[in-house]
């Protein structure tokens, strides 16, 4: 064997872990050229989150009016009339009938005949004016949280001005905060509520999952179907180079969503951001990268373009549905809840939510920083083992 | 091993499926040799190619090309060797010089700006450099192909019918340019379907239902197949044709033109089946000629293979 030419020097890596910046860079600015080129997807990338935003904000921002409401009165005193009189002046319920008893109130909230129950139980008026703060009940169909979340809003409204004229002379103790009455709202259907504030933080994972997975989730199929696998495979590049240069580049991309989104969150919806900027930074760089190795797997998988579409389709359904942005996590069966936990945007969800609404920092997302990091981490590994680095 | 042979591969075996697509390959290359590669349609000469350069991975068999192992060191071999796709592999959507840019980088090349302007000089394709490569007529393109299997400067060219659909001039050219390599020391292989090409080669391996029928040095193949051949020419021919398809010794009748060439391996027989056409056809000339590769591929293609080696 002739000894003239050196070997590999140095460590000895597996092959397919070789590692030159020069090969990952050519592969790198290979991306970026065909994605500038590529003018159609490179605006859908742009374009989605944008659409997405106005659709769900159109949404958000309805001022549902004129929504069937039934009230079940266990109670006739002037106060109680008081309230029903500026329930039925009010443009935001209609209320469609005043049920006698608890029976006929639920049937008519399951049937949907009316999205709401006001309920005013017996002696209400007795034990207001006794400083008992007794309870006005309002059961929403939540499973639509934003016409719900209006609504509750206005019943208040509603029940403190009719009341106020009320409490005044004798009354006039009742006048004083807090209110001498509890409404206590029960969400039906949709117990965690989405709300608004809720739905724009977690667009922001379901934007990032769609298009990060999709546009990786053909890297490699494209290259073998338009037959250029064979000169990128007749080079000495490796695996581990191929994925980091493929998917690199549309890191970029998700970074001009995250922005827009961002932007928009703040300007159009108005939602604070509460927590640490920075821990949303390294949670979203980890989201990121997550979905790109998702999409890098089905890829390796995939034959065909339209394969590693169908393969990605696969991949939104349950990280719309079992994530916990359609439905409540918690109120999920244990293995919808199994699926969930393997999912990245679940936890993104997560830490999103604590971040932008509950003021979390990095101690506070721990807990789901570190299955992300596992995910993207089992992912990489899967595609780098996956890769064929022939054309068998 | 000896350090002067550049491809030595023995037993190579591939299937699809069930079907054997090749089958048994030897193959021993020395440096600096141009080695055609030949073989009808479908026959395993693409498939042997890219086992060779590590892009299918043999089922049995062993090797070393360039001194590194077929089996277990082919990003080395990858690295020294300049394989050339039969198909167009480079990127349609990226220009001409971001093909050549993008290869140079692959491969982690120094002065790799004044490369890629040598490459695009050479080429004549300077001008168009910012052309998109998917625009490129078909033998462009083959052309091009050829520039970025060579701007890495490998010892080994691989190169898959590099000159399908180029034109006369650019195939003159490129088989300059191939003697030059090799006399600078580069080894090449080469599959073609062109005569012409062929007989440019020091030796050729031709292959038949991925079996390796012949091995031997260009110049020995007439004789070793040792088939005779006679000119027909005038006229009628299309009848003189018909009664020589139907003559026993006739193994190949194959139309030149206004010309006609009767081949067969038992030359007294052919001899015979000839004279007897110009009896009947009286006008026709007959004239008695060296094989031609051309006479002796269509006779190995036509599946007259069963008698030698
Ligand atoms: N990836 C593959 N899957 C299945 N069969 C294949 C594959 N590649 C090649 N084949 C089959 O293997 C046989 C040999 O193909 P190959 O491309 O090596 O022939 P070739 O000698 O290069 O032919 P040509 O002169 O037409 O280029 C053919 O019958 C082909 O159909
Ligand atoms: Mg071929």
């Amino acid at each position: 064997m002739s000894e003239s030419r050196p070997r590999t020097a140095g460590l000895k890596l597996p092959s397919f872990l070789e590692l030159s910046w020069s090969r990952v860079f050519a592969v790198f600015l290979k991306e970026l050229v065909q994605m500038r080129r590529d003018r159609p997807t490179f605006a859908i990338m742009i374009m989605m989150p944008i659409m997405q935003l106005l659709l769900f904000g159109y949404a958000i921002n309805t001022d549902p009016r004129h929504l069937p409401a039934v009230v079940e009165l266990r109670e006739d005193g002037p106060m109680t009339r008081a309230f029903l009189a500026s329930l039925h002046a009010s443009t935001y319920i209609d209320i469609v009938a005043i049920a006698r008893g608890p029976d006929e109130a639920e049937a008519m909230l399951r049937s949907g005949e009316a999205t709401f129950l006001i309920s005013i139980p017996q002696g209400f008026e007795r034990r207001l004016v006794r400083g008992e703060r007794p309870q006005l009940l309002i059961a929403a169909d939540a499973s639509d949280p934003v016409a719900a979340g209006g609504v509750i809003g206005a019943v208040e409204r509603i029940a403190q001005s009719a009341f106020a004229p009320e409490f005044q002379g004798a009354l006039s103790y009742l006048a004083r905060p807090p209110p001498p009455y509890e409404i206590v709202v029960h969400r039906r259907y949709n117990p965690a509520g989405v709300s608004a504030f809720n739905i724009v933080p977690a667009l922001l994972g379901v934007i990032l999952t769609m298009t990060m997975v999709m546009i990786t989730s053909i890297a490699l199929t494209r290259e073998s179907e338009r037959g250029t696998m064979e000169t990128l495979l007749a080079t000495p590049i490796s695996p581990l180079e191929v994925m980091i240069g493929k998917t690199t580049p549309y890191i970029g991309v998700g970074a001009i969503q995250v922005a827009i989104v961002l932007v928009a969150a703040a300007l159009l919806f108005r939602i604070p951001f509460a927590g640490s900027f920075l821990a949303f930074l390294v949670a979203v760089t980890l989201f990121i990268f997550a979905n790109l190795m998702l999409g890098y797997l089905i890829s390796t998988a995939a034959r065909t373009q339209l394969q590693a579409m169908q393969m990605t389709f696969f991949i939104f359904l349950p990280s719309i549905l079992l994530s916990g942005f359609m439905f409540p996590f918690r109120a999920m069966p244990d293995w919808a809840q199994a699926i969930g936990t393997a999912l990245p945007i679940t936890h993104f969800l997560r830490i999103v939510r604590e971040i932008m609404l509950k003021g979390a920092g990095f101690a506070d997302i721990v807990g789901d920083l570190l299955p992300l990091t596992v995910i993207l981490l089992t992912l990489a590994t899967l595609a780098l083992l996956r890769f064929r680095r022939t054309l068998d | 091993m000896s350090d002067d042979i550049v491809i030595d591969v023995r037993g190579l075996t591939k299937s699809f499926g069930d079907r054997k697509v090749v089958d048994d390959f030897d193959l021993k290359v020395p440096r600096g040799a141009i080695y055609g590669f030949l073989g009808p349609n479908g026959s395993g000469k693409t498939t042997t190619i890219r086992m060779v350069c590590g892009l299918l991975k043999p089922e049995s068999g062993a090797g070393e090309v360039l001194g590194f192992d077929v089996l277990t060191e082919s990003p080395r071999i990858k690295e020294r060797v300049g394989y050339m796709t039969q198909k167009f592999s480079l990127y349609e959507d990226l220009s001409i010089r971001e093909n050549l840019e993008f290869i140079a980088r692959l491969y982690g090349l120094d002065r790799r700006a004044e490369r890629v302007d040598q490459a695009l000089v050479d080429l004549g394709l300077a001008e168009r450099q910012g052309q998109l490569a998917g625009k490129l007529s078909g033998g462009w393109k083959q052309r091009l192909a050829l520039a970025a299997c060579m701007i890495h400067e490998p010892e080994l060219l691989l190169l898959d019918e590099p000159t399908a659909g180029v034109d006369p001039k650019a195939r003159r050219d490129f088989w300059d340019q191939i003697r030059r390599y090799s006399a600078q020391g580069v080894t090449t292989l080469v599959s073609t379907h062109y005569m012409d090409e062929a007989v440019q080669c020091d030796s050729i391996a031709y292959i038949a239902y991925g079996k390796k029928l012949i091995d031997s040095p260009t110049a020995d193949i007439p004789s070793r197949i040792g088939l005779s051949c006679w000119r027909i020419a005038g006229r009628p021919l299309m009848q003189a044709q018909e009664l020589l398809e139907q003559s026993k010794g006739v193994d190949l009748v194959a139309r030149f033109g206004a010309e006609m060439h009767a081949c067969g391996k038992d030359a007294a027989a052919l001899e015979r089946a000839v004279r007897a056409v110009k009896q009947a056809q009286p006008h026709v000339d007959i004239e008695r000629i060296e094989a031609g590769f051309e006479e002796i591929f269509i006779y190995l293609m036509s599946g007259s293979i069963d008698n030698f080696q």
